[in-house]
């Protein structure tokens, strides 16, 4: 990629979170864990995938399913900078009036299928990676989980599944940012090494920087379509952008004051460290 | 015509179907080698969850998946998936239970779906459908597939005793005979059985009514509240849990419709049933012919009673 695009990347990627940020208040939302996954998505919709506000009826799109669903916020925050809805959509956010809440659902244009429910979405894009290989389309269908949903029972169903039906139309990415809702997943239950837990079901793996936007084009271009489905591990940092969250366990699901947001813009734009004074919510 | 053979015309004629099982190939062991099917059958392995989720996933390219388990597994392991992936979306995603109810025999508790009615009709937009044996069934499926719900059928492939109405609908009994005295309600692998009950109750100059109700949800109330008006007793016979049945089902459709009648279970009360060869099962259980009569002239009997009281 030309230093322009990176520096475009970088913008779209900077307003994403400052739209995640400014959700996280009057009721909030799953700051954590929607910083970690912002630059991937940005990447994904501006270089890689097929799929644009005038292409979502077209079966030759490629599809992007959101499995670990709470980090909706990001998928909203870009779908209102790429015009998939209209940016004025995000400050109905928890209003009955409109659908913007705490999981995706198909009432926003771009969203594929609704989650919540971890452990579901890699079945369901296999589904459709099934009828795009029957009927010879070229699509792509990417699915994304969160790194503690690798829990799931159905998770590695759904990976012995895929590989026995050599669906390499299937791309896996696991936001790898090492923590489930409220404990690091290493010390909960253990993940590592998630590549060779995936080879051995016979995935292609790859493990890329998620927040390294020359990285992931350079993996996310050069995937393999050899009879097998591949996994990109995608190495985040929960809380990415924000020193004052990053890596804290207490920072999954955040709920801030007016002037607390305000310090967190100010500190996404400086990088500094804000004063944070909310009461750590358990929400799962 | 037999199930393997309605679900191979069907799919043949219209590429929307794809035919999927978490390997129960039972009912359509030889679909995947017609050359014309192959690519349409996927067998996904002893996966429940994984074959409803990509059910759906196929459903959202425009297929209508036909999806095939052991009843107790496809409702129970997978339910989380039916309720959310199917039943959330409301995709055209037609679930075939197979050994439903009594028909998993010597299998044991593990294996009794008894409560795949109950737990099947909770879910929104779902339709339940539970054909009285094989001839029935094949009246059945082609509506229940061709219609846009989300549907669950139990499989039944008991030979029937009499030929059925041909024009199944879906929210619609068949009434096979209305009565004075005792009007029986039933669905699925009873029916024979209540049929036979009723024949014999008429012997000793009773009048009795029968239903097959075919399609559980939506229901037909009509027939439910005729049937409540014009019996002295209305006795539900099913192999399925007292609760969330069809007991609960006309329980709730008479409630609505501020109506107060005699009506009696014949069904499983808190108890899975005793694992044996299916004709031990239903002596064991009393649902023969003779153990129905038996039970519901005894039920008429005790309520004859009370009313004297």
């Amino acid at each position: 990629m030309t230093e322009g695009q990176i520096t475009d990347l970088q913008k779209l990627a900077l307003a994403v979170r400052e739209n995640i940020v400014r959700l996280s208040t009057d009721g909030g939302c799953f700051t954590g864990a929607s910083l970690s996954c912002a630059d991937l998505l940005v990447y994904l919709y501006s270089h890689y995938l097929n799929v644009n506000p005038s292409n979502l009826t077209d079966p030759n799109r490629d599809y992007l399913f959101l499995s670990k669903g709470h980090d909706v916020p990001a998928l909203y925050s870009l779908f209102a900078e790429l015009g998939f809805i209209e940016p004025s959509r995000l400050a109905n956010h928890l209003q009955a009036n409109d659908h913007i809440y705490w999981h995706p659902n198909t009432n926003i244009p771009g969203v594929e299928f609704h989650s919540g429910s971890l452990g579901h979405l890699p079945a369901v894009a296999m589904g459709v990676a099934m009828d795009c290989r029957i009927k010879k389309h070229s699509n792509k269908i990417v699915v994304i989980t969160g790194d503690g949903e690798l829990n799931e029972g159905s998770i590695w169903e759904s990976a012995l599944v895929a590989s026995a039906y050599k669906l390499d139309n299937l791309i896996w990415i696991v936001d790898r940012n090492y923590f489930q809702a409220n404990v690091a997943t290493e010390e909960l239950i253990p993940l590592d090494p998630i590549h060779k837990k995936f080879e051995a079901f016979g995935w292609n793996a790859i493990d890329v920087d998620g927040h390294d936007f020359n990285a992931m084009h350079e993996t996310f271009t050069s995937i393999a379509t050899n009879g097998k489905p591949s996994v990109i591990i995608a190495h985040t940092v929960r809380g990415k952008g924000l020193p004052s969250i990053e890596k804290r366990a207490d920072r999954w699901f955040c709920n801030f004051t007016h002037d607390e947001v305000s310090a967190l813009l100010t500190e996404l734009h400086e990088n500094k460290m804000a004063e944070l004074n909310s009461e750590t919510l358990v929400v799962r | 015509m037999n199930y393997e053979e309605l679900i191979s015309e069907i799919a043949l004629a219209d590429e929307r179907y794809i035919i999927m099982t978490a390997e129960n190939r039972a009912l359509i062991r030889n679909i995947p080698k017609n050359p014309a099917l192959a690519d349409r059958f996927i067998d996904t392995g002893i996966t429940e969850q994984t074959m409803i989720g990509m059910a759906a996933g196929l459903a959202l390219r425009g297929r209508v998946p036909v999806v095939h388990a052991l009843a107790a597994f496809l409702t129970m392991r997978a339910y989380e998936f039916i309720r959310t992936d199917v039943g959330i979306a409301h995709l055209p995603v037609k679930l075939t239970g197979f050994i439903p109810g009594f028909l998993s025999d010597g299998n044991g508790p593990t294996h009794q779906a008894i409560e795949d009615v109950s737990i099947m009709r909770g879910i929104p937009g779902m339709q339940v459908f539970a054909p009285a044996d094989e001839e029935d069934m094949i009246l059945m499926l082609p509506e229940i597939w061709d219609s846009s719900s989300p549907a669950y059928t139990r499989a039944n492939l008991i030979k029937p005793l009499i030929a059925h109405d041909k024009n199944f609908r879906i929210g619609k009994a068949e009434v096979i005979a209305e009565g004075s005295t005792i009007t029986f309600l039933t669905y699925g692998m009873l029916f024979n059985n209540v049929l036979q009950a009723k024949q014999a109750l008429e012997a000793q100059g009773l009048s009795i009514g029968l239903v097959n109700m075919r399609s559980l949800k939506p229901v037909d109330e009509e027939v439910i509240i005729r049937a409540a008006k014009q019996s002295e007793l209305v006795v539900v016979v099913e192999d399925h849990f007292t609760t969330g049945g069809l007991y609960s089902i006309v329980a709730e459709v008479l409630l609505k419709n501020q109506l107060s009648a005699n009506v009696q279970p014949l069904s499983l009360n808190e108890q899975w049933f005793r694992p044996a060869r299916l004709s031990e099962v239903l002596e064991y259980e009393g649902f023969t012919p003779e153990k129905i009569a038996a039970r519901a002239l005894g039920i008429l009997e005790s309520t004859a009673t009370k009313i004297q009281l």
